[in-house]
C-alpha cells in the first residue's frame, strides 16, 4: 500500500512586521512544516508502522528551500519524497486551490497510490481547499476534517472509516472508499519530534526535484484567475482599555476590573 | 443581469445560522449585478427549510429532495446540476466544516475560481474578496476577474437575513449517478461531555499556546484556584493532550458566555473567536500587542503570562508556584 502525504512549507509572521508591495517582506517571515501537515505525516507514518509494506512518500511544491521542511517528514519516517518545483510557479504569484490540485493530481497519476494524507488548511493562506479538489481532480472519494481513522480499515478492507469533527463538539462518522484522500486535522494523533537517528536517516533518503515537464504540465497551470492585489494590516478595531504599567501594576488593575465584575472577592 | 446561487446548510433537523447570512451576502451580490437570488436546500425536511428560508430579498427556492443528512457526493451532484441549470454567474457556500468538504470539490468540477472563507465581497466588473492570512494578522484583496464565481464565506461576517420573502419554491429533480456516491455517513456523535461544563461558567480562566509547555500549567490551576474560576483553553492546549476535550473554546469545542473571559497567551484565531465572543467582557494577556483576541477585548494587557499571571495570584493572595 502507499500512502502520498502532502505537506508544505508555511510562512510564520513575526511580532512586528512590515509589508510593502503587498507582501510581507521577507526577513519578517519564518518558515516551518504547516502544522496541519505534522499530523498528516504522522498518521502516515502509523499506517506505515501498523501495516505490512507501507510505502509512505511525502510531496511538497516548493523551491529549494523548501527541502528543510520535508526532511521533516523523512526524518519523522517518510520514505521518500517529491518536491515540484518550477521557475513559472516561482514568477506566478499566487499559487491558487486549482493550480495546486493540479500539480498534486500530476503526482498522483504518477505515484498512484491508496490514501492521500494533506493538511485542513495551511497556517499562511488558509484557502483550505487542496486537498478535497484534488480528490474532485484525480476521481478519488475523500473527507475533510478528519480527526480520527481506523487504521485496521484503511489496510484491511479497503476502507477508511473515519470520524469528521464537526462545529460544536459534534463527530461524523462516515465512511469512504479507497482510494481517498482525507484532510487531517490536528489532534488526530500525537505527532511525533524527529529522533536524532531519524534525522541521520532522512539526509540518506531521495528527495527527488520534479519540474512541470517531468509531470507532463506546462507553465500554464499557474495561471490563476484569482489575483491578490493588496495585503494590509487590518485596522484594529479594539475599543479596549490597556491596563498600563508593569507586570505588578498590571496585575492589580486587572484585579480591580475581576472585582469590579463581580466574578472574584476579596 | 447576473444570479447568485448559495447553498443552505443544515444539520440534525436544523437549518444553522450560516444559511442566513448566505442569503445576506447573496442579495448584496444580486443587487450588485441586477440579478436574482436563488437558494438552495438539499435533503432533510426541506419544505420546512425552505419555509424558514424564505426571508426578505430571496427570489427562488430550490428544494432538492435526497437522504436526510450532509453527504458530499450528494451536495456535490445537486449544487453541480442546479448551478448548470441556473446558469447563474456567483455560486455562495458556506465555509463551515462541510463547506469545507464539498465547495472545493464542486469548485473544481465546474471548472470555477474558488476564494474560501471570505469575509467580505464587492463587484464591480469583477468580483473582490477580503480575505485574512497568516492567522487573521494580515487581511488581503484578491480579485477575480472574471466569473463565474465560486466562494465560501466565513460565518459570523454578514448579518442574518430576516424578515418575510415572497420567494418562488420549486422542487429542483437531479439525476443522481448512485455508483458516484462512495461515501456513506454513518452516524454522528457528541464529545466533549465529562466533569466540568464549560458553558455554564461565570468566569472562565482561559489559557492558549503561550503557555509553551504542560510544565506551566500549575502556574495557571494556581491562578483558578486563587479566583474560584473555571479553567478552559484554546484548541493546541487540548490536541496536546494537556487538558481534556470538554475544556476546549471555540468553533470545534465549546460555546461559552460567561461574564468574564480571561484569555491568557491566546491569539484570537478565528475558530477560538467563535466560541467565546458571546462573553460578557473578555481579557486578553498577550505579549504580541497586535494578536487579534485585543480587537475583540474590552481590557488588554500586552505583557508576558509568566509575570503577569503570578502578580495576578498574589493579588489575591495566592501562591504562585515556580514554572
Ligand atoms: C476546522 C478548524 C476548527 C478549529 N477549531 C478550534 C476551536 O474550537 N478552538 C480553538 O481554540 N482553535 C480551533 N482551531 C485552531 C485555530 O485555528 C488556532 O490554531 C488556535 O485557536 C490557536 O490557538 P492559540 O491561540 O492558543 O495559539 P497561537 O495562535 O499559537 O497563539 C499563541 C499566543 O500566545 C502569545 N504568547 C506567547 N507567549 C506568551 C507569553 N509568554 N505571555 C503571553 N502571551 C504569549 C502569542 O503572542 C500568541 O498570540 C480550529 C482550526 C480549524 C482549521
Amino acid at each position: 500500500m502507499k500512502v502520498l502525504v502532502t505537506v508544505k512549507e508555511v510562512a510564520e509572521v513575526e511580532e512586528d512586521f512590515e509589508i510593502s508591495n503587498g507582501e510581507i517582506e521577507e526577513t519578517y517571515l519564518e518558515y516551518d512544516l504547516n502544522e496541519w501537515d505534522d499530523y498528516a505525516v504522522e498518521e502516515g507514518v502509523q499506517l506505515q508502522e501498523a501495516g505490512d509494506d507501507v510505502e509512505v512518500v511525502a510531496v511538497t511544491i516548493g523551491p529549494e528551500r523548501a527541502e528543510e521542511t520535508i526532511r521533516m517528514a523523512l526524518a519523522k519516517g517518510a520514505d521518500r519524497a517529491i518536491r515540484v518545483w518550477d521557475d513559472a510557479l516561482g514568477d506566478a504569484g499566487l499559487l491558487d486551490v486549482e493550480a495546486k490540485a493540479d500539480i498534486l493530481a500530476a503526482v498522483v497519476e504518477e505515484e498512484d497510490p491508496d490514501i492521500v494524507l494533506s493538511g485542513v488548511q495551511a497556517a499562511d493562506d488558509a484557502f483550505g481547499g487542496t486537498g478535497v479538489a484534488l480528490a474532485e481532480e484525480v476521481g478519488f472519494e475523500w473527507a475533510a476534517v478528519v480527526n480520527a481513522l481506523d487504521t485496521d480499515g484503511v489496510l484491511d478492507d479497503g476502507i477508511a472509516s473515519v470520524r469528521r469533527e464537526l462545529e460544536g463538539g459534534v463527530e461524523e462518522l462516515t465512511d469512504v472508499e479507497l482510494p481517498a484522500v482525507l484532510t487531517i486535522q490536528t489532534g488526530i494523533n500525537e505527532p511525533r519530534y524527529a529522533s536524532l537517528r531519524g534525522i541521520r536517516q532522512a539526509q540518506s533518503k531521495e528527495i527527488a526535484p520534479k519540474t512541470l515537464d517531468d509531470l507532463g504540465l506546462d507553465a500554464s497551470v499557474a495561471d490563476s484567475a484569482l489575483e491578490l492585489t493588496d495585503m494590509y494590516e487590518p485596522e484594529s478595531e479594539s475599543d479596549a482599555q490597556y491596563l498600563e504599567g508593569d507586570a505588578g501594576e498590571q496585575a492589580a488593575q486587572l484585579a480591580d476590573v475581576l472585582r469590579e465584575k463581580g466574578v472574584v472577592d476579596g | 443581469m447576473s444570479d447568485v446561487l448559495a447553498v443552505a446548510e443544515h444539520r440534525r433537523g436544523e437549518l444553522r445560522d450560516v444559511s442566513f447570512e448566505l442569503v445576506t451576502a447573496g442579495r448584496a451580490l444580486a443587487d450588485a449585478t441586477d440579478g436574482d437570488l436563488h437558494v438552495a436546500v438539499v435533503g432533510g425536511n426541506t419544505e420546512e427549510f425552505a419555509d424558514a428560508l424564505n426571508r426578505e430579498g430571496v427570489d427562488q427556492l430550490h428544494t432538492v429532495d435526497y437522504g436526510e443528512e450532509f453527504n458530499h457526493d450528494v451536495y456535490v451532484q445537486a449544487t453541480e446540476a442546479l448551478f448548470g441549470d441556473l446558469d447563474a454567474e456567483f455560486l455562495l457556500l458556506p465555509n463551515s466544516v462541510n463547506g469545507l468538504d464539498y465547495a472545493p470539490a464542486v469548485a473544481n468540477k465546474l471548472g470555477l475560481p474558488y476564494v474560501s472563507d471570505a469575509v467580505d465581497l464587492a463587484y464591480d466588473d469583477g468580483l473582490t474578496a477580503t480575505r485574512e492570512m497568516y492567522g487573521s494578522k494580515v487581511e488581503t484583496t484578491i480579485e477575480v476577474a472574471e466569473g463565474p464565481y465560486a466562494v465560501s464565506v466565513r460565518s459570523g461576517e454578514w448579518p442574518a437575513a430576516e424578515g418575510v420573502g415572497d420567494a418562488e419554491v420549486s422542487a429542483f429533480d437531479v439525476d443522481f449517478d448512485e455508483d458516484a456516491i462512495r461515501s456513506d455517513v454513518t452516524g454522528f456523535e457528541e464529545v466533549g461531555a465529562g466533569d466540568v461544563d464549560i458553558s455554564e461558567a461565570e468566569f472562565l480562566v482561559s489559557i492558549g499556546r503561550g503557555i509553551e509547555e504542560e510544565e506551566n500549567l500549575p502556574l495557571i490551576e494556581a491562578l483558578v484556584e486563587a479566583t474560584d474560576a473555571t479553567l478552559s483553553s484554546s484548541r493546541p492546549i487540548v490536541d496536546n493532550g494537556w487538558l481534556s476535550k470538554n475544556r476546549q473554546v471555540g468553533q470545534s469545542g465549546k460555546q461559552v458566555t460567561p461574564d468574564v473571559y480571561l484569555a491568557i497567551g491566546i491569539s484570537g484565531a478565528v475558530q477560538h473567536v467563535a466560541g467565546m465572543k458571546g462573553a460578557e467582557t473578555i481579557i486578553a494577556v498577550n505579549t504580541d500587542p497586535d494578536a487579534p483576541i485585543f480587537d475583540i477585548a474590552d481590557y488588554g494587557v500586552v505583557g508576558d503570562l509568566f509575570d503577569v499571571v503570578p502578580a495576578l495570584i498574589e493579588e489575591f493572595g495566592g501562591d504562585a508556584p515556580d514554572v
